[in-house]
């Protein structure tokens, strides 16, 4: 089976001027339909400069990048944004929603820069099925700031979900959520790999990767660990496990 | 995307700040609301002169005395009397393609009827007066040729007159006195109303003008001649000859004439064009509060634009081209400028009918104007709202999802 993304010796240097930063120095990997990568590393060691490339946002400074089989350095930027908008969902470092538009108006964003017609009737339903994947169904005409951040997070994964996306990149998407959130968090992340979408998720605790089924670890923009995770965490168990132990403090207590 | 959600995001963009919006479309308001306003009131005027000028009567020449360019010094018209009657008499046997002359001497006296008192404006004229200026009847006839030439104590009266001092109806017949000497009415005017300066065009009374030379003021010199010529075509062949007649009576050359011949056309043209350079001036005043409306834009358009950096990041990100994001930002400018154009001409319209209103001035709202405001404003828009547009559209994805 061909990879989905394949990276080439990938660099990336930012020359703002004076100093020039070399924040991403020859990374090559091969992603496969299915895969569920955390990407871990320190502050500072490239994973944002890798995930904007991998997303798109982003042209590698050397090296090559094949999207579903498409050496993206031949296309334009139209073509880059018809390409984020079709084959990728990007959930943001900080959620980036529009704050004063509605959940349901937040998800159907992606699909009124899609280059194929769909009715505004077909675009509320899709919306509405995508929140309701997030379990916010009963929030969808609610604004940001009427939301949790856990709940922001959610519309942003809906919103990168809209479109059907091949690969779903998520630049640290439990940043800011208490452990319960990101626990359901990475439960929705699960569901949706198990139906078969591709994920690469940048995450800075362990125990949050551990529910991923490969770890990535770099260092000064370079990868220096790729392992397949073998005891793998699942969201749902975990959950249960949380509900009971909070059941039987309050039981002792 | 398609125009209508491009169209749903610029009005949502709008109402999300009501008073900026307002606030900003308030330049193009004001701007447009005073081109309305100002073309409508000098249009008011201008037609008002014209209806002036055409109720001056049909094909008319006025002669006066006094010439525009004595000696290279400008005497006013109307200045000292070098008409005579004889010099009537000469173009209405001599000019061959007239079919009426009136002499003319004015005259204001006391008048008296019924035992009522009244100050007015004796005109004396010829017999043909109110054929050239047509200006019918309401109840009489004219006095004649004949009464002309008997010097005949007959008198025509404006509706003023008429209402003033003959109150219980039924003028005609009745004596009046001028400066105490007996005159019958024989007609009474067809009411004509203000004029544009706001005079009272029916506080008149016609008399022959021999009667007025010799009863009324003792004056020997005409203030002016009116005469008709016979078709719109023979206008000017009637002015050469008179022009020529005149010289030859008077003596005179070419730049040192002591009188004047115009066509009412000429008159129509000179009143016109004062008021076509009033609403002209006042047009592009109003038009350069436009321009400041659209800088006005411009500027929110260009802090917009900056606010909502993370914003177009996020459009761009989720796979926006920038040609979108540049329809956006301009749909909005020109939504603004053309709904700023709405409420302006709306705005402009009630100005011109609160100033007619209040002030009594004629005012006329040109459709012309109207459309060409509203498109001007739509220009406005999308000529100011460019920049900053097209200044959204090139931004950067991850610059603008960093921005804070
Ligand atoms: N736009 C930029 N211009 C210049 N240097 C940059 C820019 N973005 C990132 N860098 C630099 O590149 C390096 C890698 O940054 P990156 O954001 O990829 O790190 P990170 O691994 O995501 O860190 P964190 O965990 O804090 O988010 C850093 O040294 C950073 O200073
Ligand atoms: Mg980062």
């Amino acid at each position: 089976m061909p990879a989905v993304v394949k990276l080439e010796d990938i660099h990336r240097i930012y020359d703002s001027g004076e100093v020039k930063v070399h924040a991403v120095r020859g990374v090559t990997l091969e992603l496969h339909k299915g895969e569920f990568m955390a990407v871990m590393g320190a502050s500072g060691s490239g994973k944002s400069t890798l995930m904007n490339t991998l997303g798109c946002l982003d042209r590698p400074t050397s090296g090559r990048y094949l999207l579903d089989g498409v050496d993206i350095a031949g296309l334009d930027r139209n073509e880059l944004a018809d390409l984020r908008n079709e084959k990728l969902g990007f959930v943001f470092q900080g959620f980036n929603l529009l704050s004063r538009t509605t959940a349901l108006e937040n998800v159907e964003l992606p699909m009124l820069y899609g280059r194929r017609r769909i009715s505004h009737h077909d675009m509320q339903e899709r919306a509405e099925h995508c929140l309701a994947i997030v379990g916010l169904a009963d929030r969808a005409d609610h604004f940001p700031s009427q939301l949790s951040g856990g709940q922001q997070q959610r519309v942003a994964i809906a919103r990168a979900l809209v479109n059907n996306p091949q690969v779903l990149l998520a630049d640290e998407p439990t940043g800011n959520l208490d452990s319960k959130t990101a626990i359901e968090v990475m439960g929705v992340f699960q569901k949706l790999n198990d139906q078969g979408i591709t994920i690469v998720m940048v995450t800075h605790e362990l125990d949050i990767a551990r529910y991923c089924r490969r770890n990535l670890i770099m260092r000064d923009g370079k990868v220096v660990s790729d392992v397949q995770v073998t005891d793998r965490l699942i969201a749902d168990t975990e959950l249960r496990r949380l509900h009971e132990a909070e059941a039987a403090a309050k039981l002792t207590a | 995307m398609r125009l209508r959600s491009t169209l749903t995001v610029s009005f949502r963009a709008l109402r999300r700040n009501v008073l900026r919006s307002l606030l900003t479309a308030l330049g193009i308001i004001v701007g447009v609301g005073a081109v309305i306003a100002m073309v409508s009131i000098g249009n008011g005027a201008k037609s008002v002169v014209e209806a002036q000028i055409a109720s001056l009567g049909e094909n008319v020449l006025l002669v006066f005395s006094g010439s525009f360019n004595q000696g290279g010094a400008r005497s006013g018209a109307f200045g000292a009397g070098t008409l005579t009657v004889e010099d009537a008499e000469a173009i209405k046997r001599e000019v061959t393609t007239i079919i009426g002359v009136s002499p003319e001497v004015r005259t204001s006296a006391q008048i008296l009827a019924n035992g009522l008192n009244w100050s007015t404006q004796i005109l004396g004229e010829g017999a043909d007066y109110l054929t050239i200026r047509v200006w019918p009847l309401s109840d009489g006839v004219m006095f004649s040729e004949a009464d002309v030439r008997s010097v005949g104590k007959v008198c025509v009266i404006g509706q003023t007159i008429a209402t003033q001092l003959f109150p219980d109806g039924s003028a005609v017949g009745q004596i009046l006195r001028i400066k105490a000497q007996p005159f019958k009415v024989v007609g009474i005017l067809a009411a004509k109303g203000l004029s544009v300066q706001g005079q009272d065009q029916d506080d008149l009374v016609i008399v022959p003008y021999t009667s007025a030379m010799r009863r009324v003021s003792k004056q020997t010199m005409l203030r002016s001649i009116s005469v008709q010529a016979s078709s719109p075509d023979t206008m000017t062949l009637a002015q050469n000859d008179i022009v020529a007649l005149l010289r030859q009576r008077h003596r005179t050359a070419e730049g040192s004439d002591d009188f004047t011949v115009r066509s009412q056309v000429e008159i129509a043209q000179a009143a016109t064009a004062t008021a076509d350079t009033m609403t002209g001036l006042l047009g592009a005043v109003a038009g350069v509060s436009l321009i400041v409306g659209g800088i006005g834009i411009m500027n929110i358009m260009l802090v917009s634009v900056t606010e909502r950096t993370r914003e177009i990041g996020i459009r761009l990100a989720v796979g926006a081209h920038g040609r979108e994001i540049q329809l956006q930002f301009l749909t909005e400018s020109i939504v603004l400028s053309v709904l700023g154009g709405s409420i302006g001409i709306l705005a402009g319209i009630g100005a011109s009918e609160l100033v007619s209103h209040l002030k009594g001035w004629p005012t006329l709202v040109s459709p012309t104007a109207v459309v060409i405001a509203f498109f001007f404003s739509a220009a406005v828009g999308m000529i100011f709202g460019y920049y900053p547009a097209r200044k959204a559209s090139l931004l950067d994805p991850i610059d603008a999802l960093r921005y804070e």
